[in-house]
């Protein structure tokens, strides 16, 4: 299923990008674009290097070779924060939410960005402090409300299920209202229901709010569903780039996935 | 049936996220504040005051200092005593240098120190974690105390090499000194204990709250959202060296009178440390509990007995209650690792069904 907003405008260029630990490549000269708008998946077998790909995106990982642009801005070494203030938010494969904390606090967090008001004010809570917590509440409970998580706006996410807590982490994300979404495999450990629920979340996001995404995923019939292009890694080399059906039927990806038989 | 949010609807965000939604919490903090503000100087007298509650106040406002920094921040800090010495030292000298200085002023601008020494032993926290970072907090608590007995410019040269607190007065009425009213010294401690309690509780619910325990929780998807992580720990640093800083001040000027360094030492350090552990970590409600319960805790063990009808030598006495505080500890901790503050809430929730639980 193809995105109506997918445009022809480049939001993330990423060029050449080689990274290594130790004597370990685990990325090796990868090159591939992020139109604005599209649903963008990155698939391969364990150890592919595609965390270390969406690690490279938002700045935790400085790669040796390469550069990305994002929005018309080259960057060869960058601050995971200072990528948050360009508006690329993350989830994780493992779960990192902040389990002492509220669903709601958790998704106020992600708002913490876009938050100004010094401590003086806060101390009192009066003024700016009190209007912003306000304001950003409002945006928070809209999120709250898209993923239907109002029963739960309360309970430490420490004492939430596994899917909620995927569900809530998707939610901080969203709260920083980002320009690209990174999505480190979102329906791992789901079950069917649960991973079509995401999905249509997902879909939402791109659809609703506009979001350009890059997820990264082993079921093979969601990225082909809901993806726009794919880009397929096996061991830090990039494989093959194209649209589901493109990489579907190529022959290095077959193998890649199926094994190949050496003569 | 006593305690519960339903039917107490809340129809504004703003209403929603007042510092005590529930009207039975509300109800409890008036009740506190009536308590602290009449019943107690009603009742207490120069012991009480002198040897209970104004120690108790002031060792709760140092406690939910550490709480910010190692409660909320997640910053194990055992520099404590250490940075309550900045405060007590910078007023000395401050109040020495400026007598006409308003003595309320002197406290809160040596809180001020206390946070600027507080950010540079922060710096390290950036790279070291855990037990590590509190051993370099460690070497603060040495070298503070060290250079303050060291050099005599702290103690103006004087030659007993302690700090006294010289009478001064705000609007007429004696506040520090040898003739300061218990009372006086009780009202100033508590003011104090309310206005930093309740600031301290809306910085942690705010914007600087949710960062710092984001940090704690989890640092790397704190920085992935853009929160900074050395702003954030250095911004606990401060707030929390503020805290002890000015409880450091009263500690000598409302309540010891004079002192020398090793009314800060280590020992000042791992009391508070108690505190908050006991209290409960992450909860400005569990460090004035944690407080309470460290000060008021040996002084039930001495005077229970007696009262009981069973008296028993003062030497074995002492002995005994130390035994039976680190044995209460011990078992405290296994029964309730999450403290005071966690028990709180759980006879909350008992309450909230309470008498029809199903």
């Amino acid at each position: 299923m193809a995105t109506q907003h997918t445009t022809e405008e480049v939001l993330l260029d990423v060029k050449g990008i080689s990274l290594s630990f130790g004597g370990v490549k685990a990325l090796n000269n990868i090159s591939f674009d992020v139109r604005k708008g599209e649903i963008r998946a990155i698939i391969g077998p364990n150890g592919a290097g595609k965390s270390s790909m969406l690690n490279c995106i938002n700045g935790f990982y400085h790669p040796q070779e390469g550069e990305i642009t994002f929005k018309g801005e080259t960057r060869k070494q960058m601050q995971p924060h200072k990528a948050a203030e360009q508006g690329i938010a993350r989830t994780f494969q493992n779960i990192a939410l902040f389990s002492g904390m509220s669903t709601l606090d958790n998704i106020m967090t992600g708002r913490n960005l876009k938050m100004k008001a010094n401590v003086f004010w806060q101390a009192l809570h009066l003024g700016p402090a009190r209007r912003e917590e306000v304001e950003h509440r409002e945006v928070a409970e809209r999120v709250i409300d898209f993923l239907e998580i109002e029963q739960i706006r309360k309970t430490p996410v420490g004492r939430l299920p596994y899917g909620l807590q995927k569900r809530v982490e998707l939610g901080r994300a969203l709260a920083a209202e980002p320009d690209l979404l990174l999505l480190d495999e979102p329906m791992a450990g789901m079950n069917h229901e649960e991973k079509e629920d995401m999905c249509r979340y997902i879909l939402d996001v791109n659809d609703q709010l506009g979001t350009t995404i890059v997820l990264i995923e082993h079921d093979m019939s969601v990225v082909m569903d809901i993806s726009d292009r794919v880009v397929v890694l096996d061991y830090g080399r990039m494989l093959a780039d194209g649209t589901p059906d493109v990489v579907r039927t190529n022959q290095d990806v077959i193998n890649a996935y199926l094994g190949v038989t050496h003569e | 049936m006593f305690y519960r949010e339903a039917g107490q609807f809340k129809t504004t965000y703003e209403a929603d996220q007042g510092i005590f939604p529930i009207i039975q919490d509300r109800w409890f903090i008036a009740i506190m504040l009536v308590i602290s503000l009449v019943v107690i100087p009603y009742f207490a007298n120069e012991y009480w005051f002198q040897a209970v509650i104004i120690p108790l106040y002031i060792y709760a406002i140092a406690a939910i200092g550490l709480n910010i920094l190692t409660g909320y921040a997640g910053q194990l800090s055992l520099g404590t005593g250490a940075f309550m010495a900045i405060g007590a030292y910078a007023t000395y000298k401050l109040c020495t240098a400026f007598p006409d200085l308003n003595i309320l002023i002197v406290f809160v601008m040596s809180g001020l120190f206390s946070a600027g020494v507080g950010i540079i032993f922060g710096i390290p926290s950036l790279r070291i974690k855990g037990f590590y970072l509190a051993v370099a907090t460690l070497a603060a608590q040495f070298f503070i105390l060290w250079l303050f007995n060291k050099v005599g410019w702290f103690y103006n040269d004087n030659p007993s090499g302690t700090i006294t607190a010289p009478p001064r007065e705000v609007l007429g009425i004696m506040i520090t000194g040898p003739n300061a009213l218990a009372i006086t010294r009780y009202y100033v401690v508590l003011s104090f204990l309310v206005v930093f309690a309740l600031a301290a509780k809306n910085i942690v619910r705010g914007r600087i709250g949710r960062s710092w325990m984001a940090i704690r929780d989890m640092d790397i998807a704190a920085e992935i959202i853009g929160i900074e992580p050395l702003k954030t720990k250095l911004m606990a640093f401060a707030i929390s060296s503020f805290y002890c800083g000015v409880a450091g001040a009263l500690y000598i000027f409302c309540w010891l009178g004079s002192a020398e360094t090793e009314a800060f030492d280590i020992n000042l350090s791992f009391l508070i440390l108690f505190m908050i552990i006991i209290g409960g970590l992450g909860s400005i409600m569990g460090s004035i509990m944690g407080a309470a319960f460290i000060t008021l805790l040996p002084i039930f063990l001495t005077n229970f007995p007696p009262m009981i009808g069973i008296h028993i030598a003062s030497d074995l006495a002492k002995h005994l209650e130390e035994i039976i505080f680190g044995v209460l500890i011990v078992f405290f901790l296994i029964v309730e690792p999450h403290g005071l503050a966690r028990l709180w809430q759980i006879v909350k929730e008992k309450l909230r069904q309470w008498p029809f639980p199903y």
